[in-house]
C-alpha cells in the first residue's frame, strides 16, 4: 500500500455512507413516477430550468474534469480558463439562444434523432453508433481513474472500487431513469462545489493570497526547468506566463506554456471543439431536452453558464496554488511525484554514476535511469545530475535524483486535500470526488440507454413494439451499459496503448461534428448526402492530419505522424486544436459543396422547426430583458469582463 | 411533480453540517493543518453546510406552500 496514503474515521466513512443513502434514496423515490419510457429516457419532459441547468453542468463535471483541470492549472497556469471563458460559455450562450428551439422544438428525443429528422438515417446512424460507442468507454475511463485514485490513496481494492461504484449508480438510474440521473447531478453538483471549496480556501490562505501566488508563479516562469515544467535548463517565460491569460498567447507558442497560438486556441478550441462538445453531444443536451417548456430548456444552458464563469476558482486555482506552495521554500510541499522506492533508489544512483562515468549523452542516461528507477525524469535535470554526479554523496544524489521525477500533475487535487482536510473535511472531499465521478457515469449511462433504445433498437432493429416494450429495453441495456464500462474500464487498466488509439478515434469523431450541426440548423439547402458525405470527410481529414502532423519532442506512432510529418506543431494541445479546426474546415466544405450538387430530399415543410429560416420567430410572451438572447448578451460581457481581468 | 429535490438536498446537507459541527466540536482547531492562526474548519464549514441545507429545505417547504 502506498505510505503516503489517508487514513479515514468512522466519521469520514459515515459522510461517505450518508451521500450514498440519500442517491439511491432518490432513486427508489423516484421509481413510483417511472411509467412510460418517456418518464423513463426524457424524465417527462416536466423539470424546472434551474434543476436542468445545474444538472447540465454536472454530467459533463466528472472527476476527470476535476482532476484534469487542476492538473492544468499547475501545468499551464491561468491559460487554462481558456477553456471555460474563450470555449464553454460563448458556446452554451450559443447553444441556448440559437440551438434549443431545433432540439427541443423538433420533438426530437435525441440529437442523433434530430439528425435523422433533418437529414436522413445514414447521418444518425453515424451519429447515434459512434456516439454509443464513445460514451460507454468515456464513462470506462472515468470509473477505471476513480478505482485507481480509490486504491493509490486509500489502499481500496480496486476491483471492489469498480464494482461497488457502478453498483450505486445501476440502482439508480435503473430505479428512476433520466430523472434520478438529474436530481443525483444536483445534489452532486452542490457537493461538489460545498467539499472543494473549503480545500481551495485554505490553500489560498496557506499560499499567502492570491497576490502572493501570482509572485512565487512569476519566478517559477522564469526558470520552470527547476519545477519539471520544462525539459531544457535554459528555457524562461515571461514573469506572467502563468498568471495572464491572454498576454502569452499573443506573443506566441514559444511565449507560453501551452504552446499554442491565437488562431490555434480562438477557433480550433474556442470555436471547433467546445461548441462541438456543448452544441452536439447528447450527453449535456439530453439534460436541456428535459425541461419542462421551451423557455426552460433555453435557459438551461444560460443557468449552467453563470457557475461554470465563476469554475476556474474552484478547480483551476488548486492547480496554481500547488504550483506556488511548490516554490515556496519552508512550506514543505512539493508536487506530487512518484517516489521511488529504497531499492530501486540504488539502482538509479548505481545507473546515474555509470551513465556519467562513460561520459553518456542524456538521451541514453535517461534511458537507463527511467528503466531503472520504473519511472519518467526531466532530461533537464537529468543532465545537469550527469554533470554533478562524480562529487556528490550518495544521499545527496538520491535527493536530487527524487527531485528530477516528472510531476504527476493528475494527483495535485488529491495531494491539497491530504495537506488541508482533517478528519471530517477529508470525508466531505473524498465523497465529493466521488460524486463527480458518479454525475459523469451516470450521464454517460443515461445518454447510453437512450441513444441506443431510441436510435439503434427502436430504428433498426425493433420497430413499432409498444411502449412497455422499450420501457423494458431502456432498462435491460442500462444494466448492460453499466457492465460495458466496467468492461471498458478493465480494457482500460490493462492496454493504456490501445485506449489512447480509442480516444483518438474519438477526437477525429467530434472534431467535425459541429460544421454539420451548424449547416444543418442554419442553412436549408443541406442535403442528406451532403451532410453524410462531408460528415465522413471531416473524420478522415482529421485521421490524416493526425497521420502527417506530430508534435515537437514525440515520437510518430500514437501522436501521429507515422505517414510523415509534414508539420510539427509546438505541443500536443497545438496538434489537437490544429486537427480540430483542419477537419471542421473540410467537413463543412465538403458538405457545401456536396449540397449545392444533391438535391434536397425533404421539402420546406418537413423542415419547418429544424432549421432557422424556416422556422416561424417565437412570439415574445417574454419581457426583454428575460428573453434566452439578453440574458447571454449579459453573460458574454461578464465573461469579457473575466478575460480582461486576467487579461 | 413528485419529488422536489431540494427537500433531499437541504436533508443531506443539514445532517452533513451536523456530522462537521460535531467533528468540529469534539476535536477542535487541528494544528496539523499548516494555517496560521489555526481554524476549525469542521466547525465553521459544519455550520455553513447546516445552514445551507436548513435554506433549501426551507425553499422547498415554501415552494409546496405556494
Amino acid at each position: 500500500m502506498n505510505p503516503s496514503s489517508v487514513h479515514l474515521s468512522p466519521i469520514d466513512y459515515s459522510i461517505l455512507g450518508l451521500y450514498i443513502a440519500f442517491v439511491i434514496g432518490i432513486g427508489f423515490a423516484l421509481k413510483r413516477q417511472m411509467k412510460t419510457s418517456a418518464d423513463f429516457f426524457l424524465s417527462g419532459r416536466n423539470i424546472p430550468a434551474w434543476v436542468t441547468g445545474l444538472a447540465f453542468l454536472s454530467a459533463n463535471l466528472g472527476a476527470l474534469e476535476l482532476v484534469g483541470m487542476a492538473a492544468s492549472g499547475a501545468k499551464y497556469g491561468i491559460a487554462t480558463c481558456h477553456f471555460y471563458w474563450v470555449g464553454a460559455i460563448p458556446a452554451m450562450i450559443f447553444l441556448a439562444v440559437f440551438m434549443m428551439p431545433f432540439y427541443y422544438g423538433s420533438k426530437a428525443r435525441s440529437v442523433p434523432e434530430y439528425l435523422k429528422l433533418r437529414f436522413d438515417e445514414r447521418t444518425r446512424a453515424f451519429n447515434s453508433v459512434s456516439f454509443a460507442v464513445m460514451t460507454i468507454f468515456a464513462s470506462g475511463i472515468s470509473l477505471n481513474a476513480l478505482a485507481k485514485l480509490l486504491n493509490q490513496l486509500l489502499g481500496w481494492d480496486y476491483n471492489i472500487c469498480l464494482w461497488v461504484c457502478s453498483l450505486i449508480v445501476l440502482l439508480y438510474v435503473l430505479k428512476g431513469g433520466l430523472t434520478s440521473a438529474i436530481y443525483t447531478e444536483v445534489l452532486q453538483f452542490f457537493m461538489i462545489v460545498l467539499g472543494f471549496a473549503p480545500v481551495v480556501y485554505l490553500g489560498l490562505k496557506d499560499a499567502g493570497g492570491w497576490e502572493a501566488v501570482k509572485q512565487k508563479l512569476a519566478g517559477v516562469a522564469t526558470q520552470p526547468a527547476v519545477y519539471n515544467l520544462s525539459d531544457s535548463a535554459s528555457k524562461t517565460f515571461q514573469p506572467d506566463a502563468w498568471t495572464s491569460a491572454w498576454k502569452p498567447l499573443l506573443a506566441g507558442p514559444s511565449q507560453n506554456p501551452m504552446g499554442i497560438d491565437l488562431f490555434a486556441m480562438v477557433f480550433g478550441l474556442g470555436f471547433v471543439l467546445s461548441f462541438g462538445y456543448w452544441c452536439t453531444n447528447f450527453l449535456v443536451v439530453q439534460r436541456a431536452m428535459a425541461a419542462k417548456d421551451m423557455k426552460a430548456a433555453r435557459n438551461t444552458p444560460l443557468v449552467a453558464a453563470v457557475p461554470k464563469m465563476l469554475f476556474p476558482a474552484l478547480v483551476i486555482l488548486p492547480g496554481m496554488i500547488a504550483l506556488a506552495l511548490t516554490a515556496t521554500p519552508g512550506k514543505e510541499y512539493h508536487l506530487p511525484q512518484a517516489i521511488i522506492s529504497q531499492a530501486r533508489m540504488n539502482d538509479a544512483i548505481a545507473s546515474v554514476r555509470k551513465s556519467a562515468v562513460g561520459h553518456a549523452d542524456t538521451t541514453s542516461a535517461l534511458k537507463s535511469l527511467t528503466s531503472a528507477a520504473d519511472t519518467s525524469f526531466n532530461p533537464a535535470k537529468v543532465q545537469a545530475l550527469l554533470h554533478a554526479a562524480p562529487g556528490t554523496p550518495d544521499a545527496t544524489l538520491a535527493i536530487e535524483i527524487q527531485d528530477a521525477v516528472v510531476n504527476d500533475y493528475d494527483g495535485v487535487i488529491l495531494s491539497l486535500v491530504k495537506r488541508y482536510c482533517p478528519t471530517g473535511l477529508l470525508g466531505l472531499a473524498l465523497t465529493a470526488l466521488l460524486a463527480s465521478f458518479m454525475s459523469g457515469m451516470a450521464g454517460n449511462v443515461t445518454a447510453f440507454n437512450t441513444v441506443w433504445t431510441y436510435d439503434l433498437y427502436q430504428a433498426y432493429i425493433a420497430p413499432n413494439k409498444s411502449d412497455e416494450y422499450y420501457y423494458w429495453m431502456g432498462r435491460v441495456i442500462t444494466v448492460v451499459g453499466i457492465v460495458l464500462s466496467i468492461g471498458a474500464a478493465y480494457f482500460a487498466s490493462m492496454w493504456t496503448n490501445a485506449m489512447d488509439i480509442i480516444q483518438l478515434v474519438f477526437a477525429f469523431v467530434n472534431a467535425p461534428l459541429f460544421a454539420t450541426f451548424l449547416l444543418g440548423m442554419f442553412w436549408s439547402r443541406t442535403t442528406g448526402t451532403g451532410a453524410f458525405i462531408g460528415l465522413l470527410a471531416g473524420t478522415a481529414a482529421s485521421a490524416i492530419f493526425h497521420a502527417c502532423t506530430i508534435s515537437a519532442g514525440n515520437l510518430p506512432g500514437v501522436k501521429g505522424g507515422y505517414i510523415h510529418a509534414f508539420w510539427t506543431l509546438p505541443s500536443d494541445m497545438a496538434q489537437n486544436f490544429w486537427l480540430a479546426s483542419f477537419a471542421f474546415i473540410v467537413c463543412f466544405v465538403v458538405t457545401v459543396a456536396l449540397s449545392l450538387s444533391t438535391r434536397r430530399t425533404k421539402s420546406d415543410e418537413e423542415l419547418t422547426g429544424l432549421v432557422y429560416s424556416l422556422t416561424p420567430r417565437q412570439t415574445v410572451e417574454q419581457a426583454w430583458f428575460a428573453r434566452p438572447g439578453t440574458i447571454g448578451i449579459v453573460l458574454l460581457a461578464v465573461c469579457v469582463l473575466l478575460n480582461y481581468l486576467f487579461w | 411533480m413528485g419529488l422536489d429535490i431540494r427537500f433531499p438536498i437541504g436533508m443531506m446537507f443539514a445532517l452533513l453540517g451536523l456530522i462537521l459541527l460535531g467533528t468540529g466540536l469534539f476535536t477542535g482547531a487541528d494544528a496539523a493543518l499548516r494555517i496560521t492562526p489555526v481554524i476549525n474548519i469542521n466547525l465553521i464549514w459544519g455550520a455553513v453546510l447546516f445552514l445551507f441545507g436548513i435554506v433549501m429545505w426551507g425553499s422547498a417547504i415554501l415552494g409546496k406552500n405556494r
